[in-house]
């Protein structure tokens, strides 16, 4: 049982006394419920695989949005983690091809461009038929710098590069933004339609 | 039960770690308290009030309540951004290296307002554009100063006699030049350093000032600093600085 805590323990927002709990519910579950659970923690260790294109995480490689035919090929949304992609996929707005990085550089954290998927994506944009590579990091420090790398990088294949628009959040609050959204947001400020 | 104290402060944003659902340790380098760490809650949703205004390197103003084993940050104001550092690959690398090694030279709760005003000074010159070789150079003389692993520079660290206006070579163990007379007695790891090295590093350790002096370098004087000062603060630390690889990295494709 000792087992069993440390190991959930480990889970991102399980702190000791949930892990305690956890264990405990699980013993007094039902011995096919518990297999169950048991089975499927190891059916997604088997069977999910990074897809050889976009290294989104997939159970068939090629993924399918990289199957997709629907999808616009011209486009690559560059993101830090395949959860990104589900964000991005909830908004509808976004119908072309995704590139996951796998992580962001982080100097302080020991995370250099080389521990990212990023030789892969030059790779993919080597092949010609994309014209626009859209950069999805994160808008802080790290995502910015990344962002500015990989801009680096792709600077000599002559694609259109672009970074989602910064600007206030909704359901946000004008007296609490820093500085910097607040400047940005100012600068590509939207004109509104005129009314008829 | 007592109340919970609360103090404020300001200080830099040297990193950040996230931390459960929505949550973040930050650790920030303030004037009057040194290295602290502090949990932001829920910094990590959009809407959050704390969020950009606790950003790497930013300059900022918090409010912090003292908890039983983590401190919590409840108010953050952030004083200088830095944007005009952020926009550009070479010197958020050239900072985000300054950071590391504030971090690594620093001890939790122990305040220096030189090593603070050093660092601040630096970013506020990145900040302007003023990027250059010896900027950085200049911080990890000043760094290593105050920080007690100052390196000797005018007396031969075996024997302690002061050195003749010549090339030298830098021991890595014993922190400082040694002269030719002691020179392969001790068997350490040697750097060469020429006599136009040694006369910029015994000028950017005597400056009281807290920014760079402004001077141009050649880059055969920049490369040969830049090895000395490397090795001997790899010796210091005992560990490679991610950050350092990835600002050369940078250096080199920029060309």
């Amino acid at each position: 049982m000792g087992r069993l805590i440390d190991e959930f323990h480990k889970l991102p927002g399980v702190g000791p006394k949930s892990a305690q709990r956890l264990t405990y519910y699980l013993v007094r579950m039902p011995e096919e419920e518990a297999r169950s659970l048991a089975e499927s923690i190891l059916a997604v260790k088997e069977r999910i695989v990074l897809c050889s294109q976009c290294y989104n995480i997939t159970e068939i490689d090629p993924c399918e949005l990289c199957n997709d035919p629907a999808r616009d090929e011209t486009r690559i949304c560059v993101v830090e983690e395949a959860l990104d992609v589900l964000a991005l996929e909830k908004t509808s707005s976004y119908k072309g091809l995704y590139h996951v990085l796998h992580g962001v550089i982080s100097p302080m954290n020991g995370v250099g461009p080389d521990d990212l998927k990023i030789q892969p994506l030059l790779a993919r944009l080597r092949n010609g038929s994309v014209g626009e590579l859209i950069i999805a990091t994160n808008p802080n420090m790290e995502g910015e710098a990344t962002s500015m790398y990989i801009h680096k990088l792709v600077s000599a294949l002559g694609l259109r590069v672009t970074r989602p628009a910064r600007g206030l959040p909704v359901g946000g609050d004008l007296e609490y933004t820093d500085e910097v959204t607040l400047g940005r947001a100012m600068e590509s400020r939207e004109t509104l339609p005129s009314s008829p | 039960m007592s109340r919970p104290r609360t103090y404020k402060t300001h200080g830099i944003v040297l990193k950040h770690m996230p931390l459960g659902e929505a949550d973040r340790i930050v650790t920030v380098y303030s004037r009057e308290r040194g290295k602290l760490r502090a949990v932001a809650r829920g910094v990590r949703r959009t809407t959050s009030k704390l969020r950009g205004h606790l950003e790497t390197l930013s300059h900022v103003a918090v409010s912090i309540s003292e908890g039983r084993s983590l401190d919590a940050i409840t108010e953050a104001q952030s004083i200088h951004a830095f944007r005009g550092l952020r926009e550009d690959l070479q010197t958020v690398s050239e900072a985000v290296y300054m950071a590391e090694l504030v971090d690594g030279f620093s001890a939790d709760s122990s305040p220096d307002a030189k090593i603070f005003d050093l660092f601040l000074g630096s970013l506020v010159q990145l900040d302007e554009g003023r990027s250059s070789p010896q900027l950085v150079r200049f911080f990890e003389v000043q760094l290593l100063a105050s920080s007690g692993f100052g390196p000797e520079f005018q007396r031969c660290v075996e024997c302690g006699i002061v050195l003749e206006p010549r090339e030298h070579v830098f021991s890595l163990a014993m922190g400082g030049i040694v002269c030719p007379a002691c020179k392969g007695r001790s068997g350490e790891a040697v750097v060469p350093l020429s006599l136009n090295g040694i006369k910029l590093l015994r000028h950017f350790q005597r400056t009281s000032k807290t920014s760079m002096p402004e001077m141009s370098l050649s880059p055969a004087l920049a490369t040969e600093l830049q090895r000395v000062l490397r090795s001997y603060i790899r010796h210091v630390l005992e560990r490679d600085l991610k950050s350092a690889e990835f600002m050369n990295l940078v250096a080199s494709t920029a060309r």
